[in-house]
């Protein structure tokens, strides 16, 4: 394939700090010593580690509720977000749960249309089977997905009485983008094409879903300039095969692990790439994440289930509290309920309201191991700033703010002016240091 | 320009545009006085001119006498006396049930299913138009003239995605690059550098409408406890910690992203500062609804911190409900509208109680209206023009823009004619209500019919 011969390839050092920035990129954060043996096996071994994963092995303690007893995704309110957030601390496969990830906000459907935790999880598989393969593949089986029709009212469109739901929105947000290759006339017309999906309420619940051919509208169709008697598979071949379709794929795909958009040579060659492995995700994702912009680049915002997994994966600590998932949700990434059907807004997770919640998930992540007032801890600034580092696996930080935490470490020693509080303000001082570490700016973004 | 957008999907940039908002929101980082790290004791005082206490970190570097003129300033002598509220009832609210044609042969003809019952609830207005039986507290507002009622609000050529018609709202024109929302303007060009309170959205996240270019605005959930507590951490060492989240907010550098995130740790604090006088278990003088979501507390606390005399201008809310009715349509939406409408009420009665109804005037909006015609799965598609209102005790309490009716009032797609722009009510409001010039706040406002507004 000589399409990715055109595209940049990393060529600088790859060292920890490096596979850190691809870890948190690309998955969740590194475990402790991750970041150094994953660099060790280069850029190529590395990228290629995360693509063609072994296995999955999960590793850590078995999640569970306050009560200590196992999650029942299904059934109990927020235990499909600590399901979730669960397998990204624990998955030995980063890249295909951060992918699940990518896809549940690319094809964006909430709990709240469709009411049954089960039928979220059964999408998420999807997005775990085919995360890396045929976009085609996965754009097909979302369709017909029994969340996403009940979301987006696919089983309410029925011959003589279509429902546009789906048929915009698999255009403008899944597909194509606002305005891009499609008319109104193809809203409706593609709305006729996606006929004849129907379910059945069961004891109250979602149940039957079906392809039925008498509820479809068979009749000729004319959807980008093209004339058929489209079905539903047809509906969706034509927005893949849209010449519109791959610019926006790539854009947007690119988006999710570099923050700048792709220099004009690399958009094109990616979706040269693109088309010739017949719309397969894998071989695009593997030439973003070898991309010096990736590496060289500026930093991006960690989406606040990422920010808690990776703290949690720092600390190697599994799910043993529900507090995660309204202490997400105040963050602003409830998982399984995006805000809208455009899905969460990547670029703009930090907010005076959302880090006050991150600043309670990170004292939530120190609870249990706080320093305890009687707990020895060194009278040096120097030392207390090393060991709260140390504390969360040495994360690169700015110069800034190692200066400010020095100053705040040195200033409040200094503060200690009898000899109990010489005592007991350096556990404090400690405590105090790891959560402004958590919070800092520095490790918001990666 | 290899990097130019001119391909790019009007959602990406719609990513783009809350990202600059988002790095719009702390640019007052550069130049502002540094109020925590210098002097680290807490010292309470009391702004005289409005009785309220207030708690501030570094007061050794920041004089109590310089906030309490500042506050003093911006509570009587500031733009602040006048409150906006922008309310967004999300997914675009079908305006021909809120109020409908019930005796209309057409509109029996295009909603065979979803077609209302006359609901006796009379809108003298238009006597062709009945309010939907859940909203019995609009009629009441409208009854009292403190409801003014916009049956056919939009613009030409509406866009019928979510995103896009929702943007252009927000930023108060039809220009997918635009960054800033059209009240972020407002603030940009009437605000101050030193008050984050003066645009706040309560839905716990930056509302784009507010999202500024040079002043600072909020985000909160809502009025309740802000503030950051760490276990293991008191004392001393508690108060000079929460001065270093300022300064690891006030370190400069060239990442956008990590320059974005110490801008939001700064406004973090610098509003843990403000808030801290704030008793957020307020009690409110009337009952609220208990079922429409966070909407009905997040309005009582609105009233509260007015009521306390913190120096709000521009607030943003979501409402409850979720008005993308594509199916289940007349559940929902009663549901909905009841709770909607029922607080709003409540919020109404809630500011006159306090007397501060005369200082606050409320814009109701949706992105869009629904197709005239039901889609069979007892629900609306999108559509063009729809409803929107605007409240208060100062407010006209007449109809802006007529009912365009069925026969002669459709577009071609088969939608809702405006038969009122959106920015001429963005500019009459600029200008009616805040008494400042619509120009830099809204593109093009010379193009744009002023309507009368206030009574």
């Amino acid at each position: 394939m000589s399409a990715a011969a055109n595209i940049p390839v990393y060529r600088g050092r790859f060292g920890p700090v490096q596979a850190e920035r691809l870890l948190w990129r690309a998955g969740f954060g590194p475990r402790p010593g991750e970041a150094e043996r994953l660099a060790k096996k280069g850029l190529n071994g590395a990228v290629n580690a995360l693509t063609h994963p072994k296995k999955e092995r999960l590793v850590g303690p078995n999640p569970v509720d306050d009560n200590k007893r196992p999650l029942a995704p299904y059934d109990a309110w927020g235990h499909d977000h600590l399901w979730w957030l669960d397998r990204m601390v624990r998955t030995s496969r980063p890249l295909v749960e951060r992918m699940a990830l990518v896809w549940h906000d690319w094809f964006a459907t909430s709990d709240r249309g469709v009411g049954s935790q089960k039928l979220m999880i059964r999408q998420n598989e999807l997005f775990r089977r085919h995360g890396l393969g045929s976009f085609e593949q996965l754009f097909i089986s979302v369709t017909r997905d029994p969340a996403m029709l009940m979301w987006l009212s696919g089983a309410d469109n029925e011959k003589g009485s279509p429902n546009e739901n789906y048929a915009r929105e698999m255009m403008e947000l899944f597909t194509l983008g606002a305005d891009r290759g499609y008319t109104e006339r193809d809203v409706r017309e593609q709305a006729r094409a996606l006929t004849g999906f129907r379910m059945d309420w069961v004891n109250d619940m979602p149940a039957n879903f079906r392809y039925d051919p008498r509820r479809h509208d068979d009749g000729a169709k004319q959807i980008f300039g093209k004339r058929g008697a489209f079905g539903w598979q047809d509906a969706c071949r034509l927005c893949i095969r849209n010449p519109k379709h791959r610019s926006y794929l790539v854009r947007k795909l690119w988006s999710y692990f570099i923050p700048t958009p792709p220099p004009a040579a690399t958009r094109s060659a990616l979706e040269r790439l693109y088309v010739r492995n017949h719309y397969a995700v894998r071989p695009v994702v593997e030439a973003i994440l070898k991309h010096p912009r990736l590496y060289t680049g500026p930093r991006m915002v960690k989406p606040p289930v990422v920010y808690l997994a990776g703290m949690l994966r720092a600390r190697r600590r599994g799910i043993d509290t529900e507090a995660w998932v309204w202490l997400s949700q105040q963050a602003g990434q409830l998982l399984f309920n995006p805000p809208n059907v455009a899905g969460w807004d990547d670029d703009h997770w930090l907010d005076t309201a959302s880090f006050l919640a991150r600043w309670n998930i990170a004292s939530r992540v120190l609870r249990p191991v706080v320093l305890k007032e009687s707990e020895a801890a060194p009278l040096d600034a120097k030392k207390l700033v090393e060991r709260a580092h140390e504390f969360w696996g040495a994360p690169p930080l700015s110069a800034q703010t190692h200066k400010v935490l020095h100053s705040f470490a040195s200033r409040a020693l200094a503060d200690a002016d009898r000899n109990w509080k010489k005592k007991q303000y350096p556990p404090l001082v400690e405590n105090a240091l790891r959560q402004l570490i958590a919070i800092s700016p520095d490790l918001q973004t990666a | 320009m290899s990097d130019c957008c001119n391909e790019f999907s009007r959602s990406a940039l719609l990513r783009k545009a809350a990202a600059e908002a988002g790095a719009g929101l702390p640019s007052i980082e550069p130049g502002m006085p540094l109020p925590a790290g210098t002097g680290l004791d807490r010292r309470h005082f009391l702004a005289r001119s409005v009785g309220l206490a207030l708690a501030v970190y570094g007061a050794a570097s920041l004089s109590p006498r310089f906030l309490d003129e500042g506050i003093a300033q911006a509570i009587t002598a500031g733009p602040s006396d006048k409150v906006l509220v922008s309310i967004f009832l999300e997914g675009g609210v079908d305006s021909l049930s809120l109020l409908f044609p019930y005796a209309d042969p057409d509109y029996q003809r295009l909603r065979p299913s979803l077609a209302l019952p006359d609901s006796g609830l009379v809108f003298p207005e238009d006597p062709r138009l009945r309010w939907h039986p859940s909203a019995t507290s609009f009629q009441t507002l409208h009854s009292e003239g403190k409801l003014s009622v916009l049956p056919a609000v939009g613009y030409t050529n509406a866009d019928q995605s979510h995103f896009t018609s929702r943007h252009y709202w927000e930023v108060g024109d039809t220009d997918p690059l635009l960054r800033t929302g059209w009240l972020g303007r407002y603030l940009d060009h009437a605000g101050t550098p030193d008050n984050p309170l003066q645009g706040v959205s309560l839905d716990g996240e930056l509302s784009p409408s507010i999202a500024s270019a040079r002043v600072p605005v909020a985000a909160l959930s809502g009025p309740g406890d802000y503030s950051f507590w760490t276990p293991g951490v008191w004392d001393q060492v508690e108060e000079r910690m929460l001065a270093a989240v300022g300064q690891l907010g006030a370190a400069r550098g060239h990442d956008p992203a990590l320059s974005g995130a110490r801008s939001v740790t700064y406004q973090s604090d610098l509003l843990r500062r403000q808030l801290s006088s704030f008793d957020s278990n307020f009690a409110s003088p009337v009952a609220y609804p208990k079922d429409a979501g966070d909407f009905p507390s997040q309005l009582a606390g609105l009233a509260a911190m007015l009521g306390a005399g913190l120096p709000l201008h521009c607030v943003a809310i979501t409402a409850n409900g979720t008005y993308d009715t594509h199916s289940d349509q007349p559940k929902s939406l009663a549901n909905d509208l009841k709770g909607a409408s029922d607080t709003l009420l409540a919020f109404q009665r809630d500011l006159e109680a306090r007397g501060l109804a005369d200082r606050v005037v409320t814009l109701v909006w949706s992105e869009f209206g629904r197709r005239a015609e039901e889609n069979g799965s007892d629900g609306t598609d999108h559509g063009a023009a729809g409803a929107g209102f605007l409240m208060g005790s100062r407010v006209r309490g007449n109809m802006i823009g007529e009912y365009p009716g069925l026969r002669n009032g459709l577009d071609g797609d088969g939608n809702l004619k405006a038969t009122v722009d959106f920015r001429s009510i963005y500019c009459s409001l600029i200008e009616q209500w805040f008494g400042a010039d619509a120009g830099p706040v809204v593109p093009r406002a010379k193009s744009f019919a002023r309507v009368p507004l206030l009574r």
